[in-house]
C-alpha cells in the first residue's frame, strides 16, 4: 500500500472515530438530554463521516487499487496528494465555520469539491483494462 | 471470499433493502416519521459503513501469518456490536419519551455505545494492516 493510501486510510479511521464519538454524544442526547452542547456538533459528526471517514477512505483505496500505467507507475501523483491536503482542510473549514464565519463555510466546500475534482482528473486515466 | 466478510457484506446489503424499503412506505404514506433517523443510520451505518469494514477486513495487506485480518474475535465482536447498536436504535430510538421512558432511554445509550465501541473496535484492529510493502529478507 503506497504512502498516500496509508496517510488517508489512517486519517479515515480518525475521522470515523471523531465521527461515531459524536454520534454517540448526539444519541445520548436524545436519551437524556446530556451532555448539552452534542447538537452543536451535527454538522462535524455529518462531515467527518461523509467526507472524512466514507469518501476519504475509499479514495484512498482507489488510488491504492486502480490499475497502474506501464512500469508500475501511478503517473504524476501530485494531484492526487493536493486533492487529500484540499479535502482534509475543506472538512476542517466546514467543521469550523461557526466559529470561523460563513466564508470560511464556503471556502470548506470550495475546498473539498477542488479536492475531489483534482482526484477524479488524476484517477481518470487509471480506469483502465490491466496493461493498457 | 472469508466468511466473516461474507457477514459483513450480506448484512449490509439487506440493510440497504431496509432502508430503501423505509423511505418507499414512507413515499407512499405508511412510514413513521419518528423512524426517519434511524433509518438514515440503516443506510449510512448499516449499509456504507458496514460494506466499507467487510471489504477492508477482507482486502487490507495482512497483518502477520497467524493474523492475516487481524484479530478475528475482534472482527466478530465488531460485527456484533455494530448491528446490535443499530437494531436498539431502530427499536429505542422513536419511543424514546413515551413510556416506559426510562427503558428505551437505557436502550437508546446501550446503542451509542455498541456502535462507539464497534467504530473503536474496528479501527484499532484495522490500524496494523495499513501497512506499505514488507520488506525481503532481513
Amino acid at each position: 500500500m503506497p504512502a498516500l493510501s496509508r496517510w488517508s486510510v489512517r486519517l479515515a479511521f480518525l475521522y470515523l472515530l471523531l465521527g461515531f464519538t459524536w454520534g454517540a454524544l448526539i444519541l445520548t442526547h436524545k436519551a437524556v438530554q446530556w451532555p448539552p452542547f452534542a447538537w452543536l456538533g451535527f454538522a462535524a459528526h455529518q462531515e467527518f463521516l461523509i467526507f472524512g471517514w466514507t469518501t476519504q477512505f475509499a479514495l484512498g483505496i482507489a488510488y491504492w487499487i486502480l490499475p497502474r500505467y506501464r512500469g508500475n507507475q501511478r503517473g504524476d501523483i501530485r494531484p492526487a496528494v493536493l486533492a487529500f491536503v484540499a479535502l482534509n482542510l475543506g472538512v476542517w473549514f466546514v467543521v469550523l465555520h461557526p466559529w470561523l464565519g460563513a466564508p470560511a463555510g464556503l471556502l470548506g466546500r470550495v475546498l473539498e469539491a477542488g479536492g475531489v475534482l483534482l482526484f477524479v482528473l488524476y484517477a481518470w486515466g487509471r480506469v483502465k483494462p490491466a496493461g493498457a | 471470499m472469508p466468511t466473516i466478510v461474507r457477514w459483513y457484506v450480506r448484512t449490509s446489503l439487506v440493510y440497504l433493502v431496509a432502508a430503501l424499503g423505509f423511505w418507499l412506505a414512507q413515499a407512499a404514506g405508511w412510514g413513521s416519521p419518528g423512524f426517519g433517523p434511524a433509518a438514515l443510520h440503516l443506510f449510512f451505518v448499516g449499509w456504507v459503513t458496514q460494506l466499507i469494514f467487510g471489504m477492508a477486513i477482507w482486502m487490507l495487506p495482512t497483518l502477520s501469518r497467524e493474523h492475516p485480518r487481524g484479530y478475528e474475535a475482534v472482527n466478530w465482536a465488531v460485527y456484533g456490536l455494530l448491528n446490535l447498536g443499530l437494531l436498539l436504535r431502530v427499536v429505542a430510538e422513536p419511543r424514546v419519551g413515551t413510556p416506559p421512558a426510562g427503558l428505551w432511554a437505557t436502550l437508546l445509550i446501550l446503542s451509542a455505545g455498541c456502535q462507539w465501541l464497534a467504530g473503536l473496535g474496528f479501527v484499532l484492529n484495522a490500524w496494523g494492516r495499513v501497512r506499505g510493502p514488507r520488506r525481503q529478507g532481513g
